[in-house]
């Protein structure tokens, strides 16, 4: 393994995370504290509880993972789609590295970047409500696995894409709406029968679920399946990455 | 001398079906200063592109000081610096960071001295803090260069490195060539301007439509690109050359209004003088006359020919 290497792109790319610190950081803390003011406040004085929790603290592990996803996708897709766009891809390509030390660097950035966002939500989450986390390794857990495997689809969206559109195009089309869809605002149970039917299919309820059990052990799925499912997910991404380093696919010619 | 770089049958056919390099073999020595010239698309950077791993080659084998371009790409690779042909480079990062990453991507550990060394040489220290977006072109090159010497390598790169270059930094990079020649780094340039050929390089190869035509040492090369020609116009034809000029290397054009004479230019003694003396001394009057050197690209052209 070449350690040096993955540690250079490891720096490189958190380097544009401290250059653009005030925007990385004010940024969610805004977007959070919006979603506090609008949802907390204006619906949850008229929800007040849901499964015995109330309204403004149910919705924090949504928040987070609305955050969390969106960054680690963005943030590891942009990673390796500008050196691709601006052409320093060069460098990569004939230093000796292999795909995986790669995707060590950029993903584990990528990750940190989105790990650090989602404690400054939870951190900013705690002067709107009382938060209470009755698992926080399991809550950690949840966090970084979801970190990795979604840094890992944004790498991966990185690499498929051609240009900033549809480098855009799968965090704003897929993500946003199935984060929304997937239980962060709402439980399942507060749904119509065929809307939950259709929601079990969104695989961010999963994520969702579990990692709100590991807060206030309520969950619209059972916590185990949950983590069966990121760990599906993460192998996935896996998966795909492997292909793309055996096929060599949109890198090298 | 050792060959360094051993490229055996390489082939690139492009995704399109463009087949870019047909066939190439071409052995680079430990320490020379190799340039290869060839009009644009001729193949010289995919040349480069493949042997640095950037692209895989369809057929043949690459050997970069006995690794396996491919089967040891850490070996290989590790041994090589590239500065490419296009101003490719993170523009918001400090030059400092970004020499210190191409440094770390080698897989050596930080050496403050090494860089700060790589850095003063190519006139970038007072710059070591600056983003790279506020420099200017010949700046940037610069600090392309010094990302390529950052890891130390044994073998460098150059692709176009005269490209948008003015000519206070070619004269520069030219002395930081020569030293690192000195240091026995192997140098390998690609460019499209004979000069710059005969200036640097120990061997010179020409390469066109993805082929290597030649390989020659660069005396040997520049007698045959030397060669100038001499057009007579007459004011009345010659129908048959006088005794007198018989030992010039003449011949007669134009049904015998124009005379045509081959020299070398470099040669310490073109006959030019020798031979108006005899012309008029032959009692021949002259109408104009003018000199021509075969363009590169006639010169392709004819290697080419040759070749076929």
């Amino acid at each position: 393994m070449n350690w040096h290497a993955i540690k250079a792109i490891y720096i490189f790319e958190m380097a544009r995370t401290w250059r653009t610190l005030a925007q990385s950081i004010i940024s969610p803390v805004l977007s959070t504290s919006l979603y506090f003011v609008v949802f907390g406040a204006a619906i949850g004085s008229r929800i007040e509880e849901v499964e015995g929790v109330s309204y403004g603290a149910f919705i924090v592990p949504g928040l987070i993972m609305l955050s969390l996803l969106t960054q680690a996708v963005s943030n590891a897709s942009f990673g390796i789609y500008f050196p691709k766009f601006i052409g320093t891809i060069y460098e990569l390509l004939s230093a000796p590295v292999s795909f995986l030390e790669i995707v060590i660097g950029y993903v584990g950035a990528a990750a940190t970047k989105a790990f650090i966002i989602g404690m400054i939500i939870l951190g900013t989450a705690g002067f709107f409500v009382d938060l209470r986390i009755e698992h926080p390794f399991v809550m950690a857990l949840f966090l970084v696995l979801t970190c990795i495997s979604f840094s890992l689809l944004g790498f991966i969206i990185g690499i498929w894409a051609k240009n900033f559109e549809q480098l855009q195009l799968v965090p704003l089309l897929v993500i946003t709406p199935m984060v929304f869809l997937g239980g962060s605002f709402y439980s399942v149970a507060m749904l119509p029968p065929v809307w939950q039917t259709v929601t079990y299919f969104n695989p961010v309820l999963y994520l969702i679920s579990g990692f709100r059990w590991s807060f206030y052990e309520v969950s619209d799925v059972n916590v185990w399946l949950s983590l069966g499912f990121i760990f599906i997910f993460l192998f996935a991404c896996l998966g795909v990455i492997w292909w793309i380093f055996k096929t060599g696919y949109q890198i090298r010619s | 001398m050792s060959a360094i770089i051993r490229v055996s049958n390489v082939s690139k056919i492009y995704e399109g079906g463009f087949t870019a390099l047909k066939d190439v073999s071409l052995q680079i020595r430990e320490g020379e200063i190799l340039a290869l010239l060839g009009p644009n698309g001729a193949g010289k950077t995919t040349l480069i592109s493949t042997i640095c791993g950037i692209t895989l080659p369809t057929s043949g084998t690459i050997d970069v000081g006995g690794f396996d371009s491919q089967k040891d790409f850490r070996g290989a690779r590790s041994l090589i610096g590239l500065v490419p042909q296009e101003l490719t480079i993170e523009p918001f990062e400090t030059v400092m960071n970004t020499v210190s990453f191409s440094r770390g991507l080698f897989g050596k550990s930080h050496d403050a001295a090494v860089i700060e060394k790589i850095l003063r040489s190519l006139s970038l220290w007072d710059k070591k803090d600056s983003q790279i977006r506020t420099l200017s072109g010949g700046m940037k090159r610069r600090v392309l260069i010094a990302k390529a010497l950052s890891h130390e390598p044994r073998i460098l790169f150059l692709d176009e490195p005269s490209a948008g270059v003015d000519v206070e930094l070619r004269k520069d990079m030219w002395e930081v060539v020569k030293s690192l020649a000195a240091e026995g780094v192997t140098i390998i340039l690609t460019t499209h301007y004979i000069e710059e050929a005969e200036e640097m390089a120990d061997r010179v190869g020409v390469i066109n439509k993805g082929e290597i035509l030649l390989v020659e040492e660069k005396a040997d090369l520049m007698r045959k690109l030397g060669q100038k020609e001499l057009q007579i116009e007459l004011q009345e034809p010659v129908l048959a050359l006088p005794e007198s000029l018989a030992s010039y290397d003449l011949t007669i054009e134009d049904d015998g209004n124009k005379l045509r004479y081959a020299y070398e230019t470099t040669g310490n003694r073109t006959g030019i003088t020798a031979l108006l003396a005899d012309l008029a001394a032959a009692g021949m009057r002259l109408k104009d006359i003018e000199t021509r050197q075969s363009s590169l690209e006639e010169i392709f052209v004819g290697l080419v020919k040759e070749k076929a």
